[in-house]
């Protein structure tokens, strides 16, 4: 009788191995295909169609004040492009803030060119037919132009390391109806949301593999997305209210993973998904 | 001698004056969290159904926040597991079991409570996100652990149809900081959602335990 | 106005591979708006591809085409410093010419 009830349990354990050993197939082989199918996709990247259009714009003189984007220091001095972005975000003493590209253009338009700060940050995101986003394709072209450039983001001035710090914390602020932080995500290696592979942030290869691919061109969505969408967009599902634009919790969380991927080369605008 | 006994005084007094320094300019951890909350709030707006009380943190989120990056104490652990299990609203009718079909679809409704949701529109658990359910499908994360087979293997009894309608309900009361949200206790699903859900994992006849 | 095409044109062997994106909503005219209403399709229905005035790809394009397009041909004839012209026209009329230098 004993040793039945063993054998029962054995095959029961067996049956279950099989079921997993099938579905893990599967998912493997689904993991596979969108790897394949991302390395297809990468030769034609219409992310470059945002570089191209950003590369145009940034040095028309744009704004009330008819200034184009080569007066505006992204802290290698003005107008100087290359690189630029493997280094943000970064203090810059005329804001007296650390700034990540995105807020550092906005305060070039406002401070530069002249525009109202609610004219500058009209439209952060593109919307298909409906709202093309001029900041997407500055935000192509400028990170365009760090590709293959090693990430280097210093801790040299105290508000960089204070934001660092606190994008730190941020990283594992429990919030909103269902206790979501980043950690409930991005906390742990080898994780998947449904068949979505989720890199560990707080490790520094997880870091590097994401942060250095974004901005990327998004397949689903026909979109360029920044690093300030990606932000936006994972407060969204984690069921916050909106982040702001260009906040300082937006920065201080850039600051806090784009340091943590020191070290990698920058490859982006990427595609996925 | 004396120079050797020299150099240990001025390495001495070198640490000592690092230290000072390093007391004076990098704040204590709770502060560093207190101004982390405060920058967060000055960081969003309130858009549609997500408003600004959601960064209010319960003493459930703020403790778990505080204790992300190190080991949970066991005392903490305890504390924050009692405070979530009396919390459980246990179903008024005593059944357990609701309609697994039902629990499907609640496992497989990702929206809700996102600001860019209706209000009105459907909520679901999302449980396909973190967990394996039904091994037709394929398509599941693995935050969470597998629940493939979770009545066949654990068995058909009260005593289990209690623990995962109370886990579902709120997961902190046996697992304090969960990466679970507290379903029922949050007010994400109701308690018929919650018994479909039980159901799916419970029920013979559901396709977790074929 | 349409935004501007991004041409490569190289030259390996005889050979000149031309790669184009271009940019497009290539609306299918089967989706709905938030109203439920649907969103007209709009796409491109012509591109013509041209060498030293010889036509050297002509293609009739329809909504299966994915939005922003990539177009990856090969042809012979051409050499380096040559012009690859390339334009596209779509079902509202809307049309975009662009060209690159064969490297």
């Amino acid at each position: 009788m004993k040793s039945l009830t063993r054998l029962h349990v054995v095959c029961a354990l067996g049956a279950v191995a099989v079921v997993t050993a099938a579905a893990a197939w599967a998912q493997t082989s689904a993991v596979d295909e969108i790897a394949k199918y991302r390395a297809a996709l990468k030769d034609g990247n219409p992310a470059e169609l945002w570089e191209v259009r950003g590369q145009g714009m940034w040095a028309q003189p744009r704004g009330p004040k008819q200034v184009s984007f080569e007066k505006c220091d992204l802290g290698l001095g003005p107008g100087v492009v290359k690189g630029a972005y493997a280094q943000m975000p970064r203090y810059f003493a005329d804001a007296d803030r650390v700034l990540d590209l995105e807020s550092r253009l906005l305060w070039c338009m406002v401070a530069q060119q002249g525009y109202t700060d609610a004219d500058a940050r009209k439209s952060p995101f593109g919307a298909g037919n409906e709202r093309k986003s001029d900041m997407e394709a500055l935000v192509a072209y400028v990170t365009s132009e760090s590709r293959g450039i090693k990430m280097n983001v210093a801790l040299n001035h105290p508000k960089e390391q204070e934001a660092y710090r606190l994008g730190g914390k941020m990283f594992a602020f429990r919030g909103g109806t269902h206790d979501f932080s980043c950690l409930t995500c991005h906390g742990d290696d080898g994780k998947r949301i449904r068949l979505q592979d989720l890199p560990n942030l707080t490790t520094v290869a997880g870091a590097q593999l994401a942060y250095t691919t974004w901005p990327a061109y998004r397949v689903s969505q026909g979109e360029l997305r920044s690093f300030q969408w990606r932000l936006f967009d994972c407060f969204r599902q984690q069921r916050f209210p909106e982040l702001l634009y260009g906040s300082d919790a937006s920065i201080a969380l850039t600051m806090y993973l784009a340091r943590n991927a020191n070290g990698a080369a920058f490859d982006a605008p990427a595609i996925k998904r | 001698m004396h120079t050797k006994s020299w150099i240990v005084a001025w390495l001495a007094a070198g640490i000592a004056s690092a230290v000072l320094i390093g007391c004076a300019t990098t704040p204590t951890d709770v502060e560093v969290s207190r101004q982390a909350a405060a920058v967060l709030k000055d960081s969003f707006k309130a858009n549609g159904q997500a408003g600004m009380d959601r960064l209010d943190q319960d003493e459930t989120q703020r403790l778990c926040t505080q204790y992300a990056n190190k080991a949970l104490p066991k005392d903490v652990a305890e504390m924050i597991e009692k405070l979530n299990l009396a919390s459980i609203k246990w179903p008024a009718d005593g059944k357990w079991l609701g309609d697994w079909k039902n629990g499907e679809r609640v496992a497989q409704e990702g929206r809700g409570k996102q600001f860019s949701d209706d209000p009105k529109g459907p909520v679901g658990g999302n449980c396909y996100a973190c967990h394996q359910l039904s091994p037709q499908e394929v398509s599941f994360g693995t935050i969470g652990p597998s629940l493939l087979a979770f009545g066949k293997v654990r068995g058909y009894n009260d005593e289990m149809r209690k623990y995962a309608y109370g886990k579902i309900w709120n997961a902190d009361a046996y697992n304090a900081c969960s990466n679970m949200p507290r379903f029922g206790h949050s007010q994400i699903l109701t308690e018929q959602q919650v018994k479909d859900l039980v159901a799916l994992l419970m029920d013979p006849d559901s396709p977790v335990n074929k | 106005m349409a935004d501007p095409m991004r041409i490569r044109a190289n030259l390996v062997g005889d050979v000149t591979d031309v790669k184009v994106l271009m940019s497009h909503q290539m609306e299918t005219g089967q989706r709905k708006d938030a109203q439920g209403k649907v969103i007209p399709a709009w796409f491109i229905q012509n591109v013509a591809v041209t060498h030293s005035g010889k036509t050297v790809l002509s293609a009739q394009w329809g909504t299966a085409i994915s939005q922003n397009p990539f177009l990856a041909f090969r042809f012979k004839g051409a050499g380096k410093g040559d012009k690859v012209q390339v334009t596209w026209t779509d079902n509202r009329g809307d049309k975009r010419t662009d060209e690159a230098t064969v490297a």
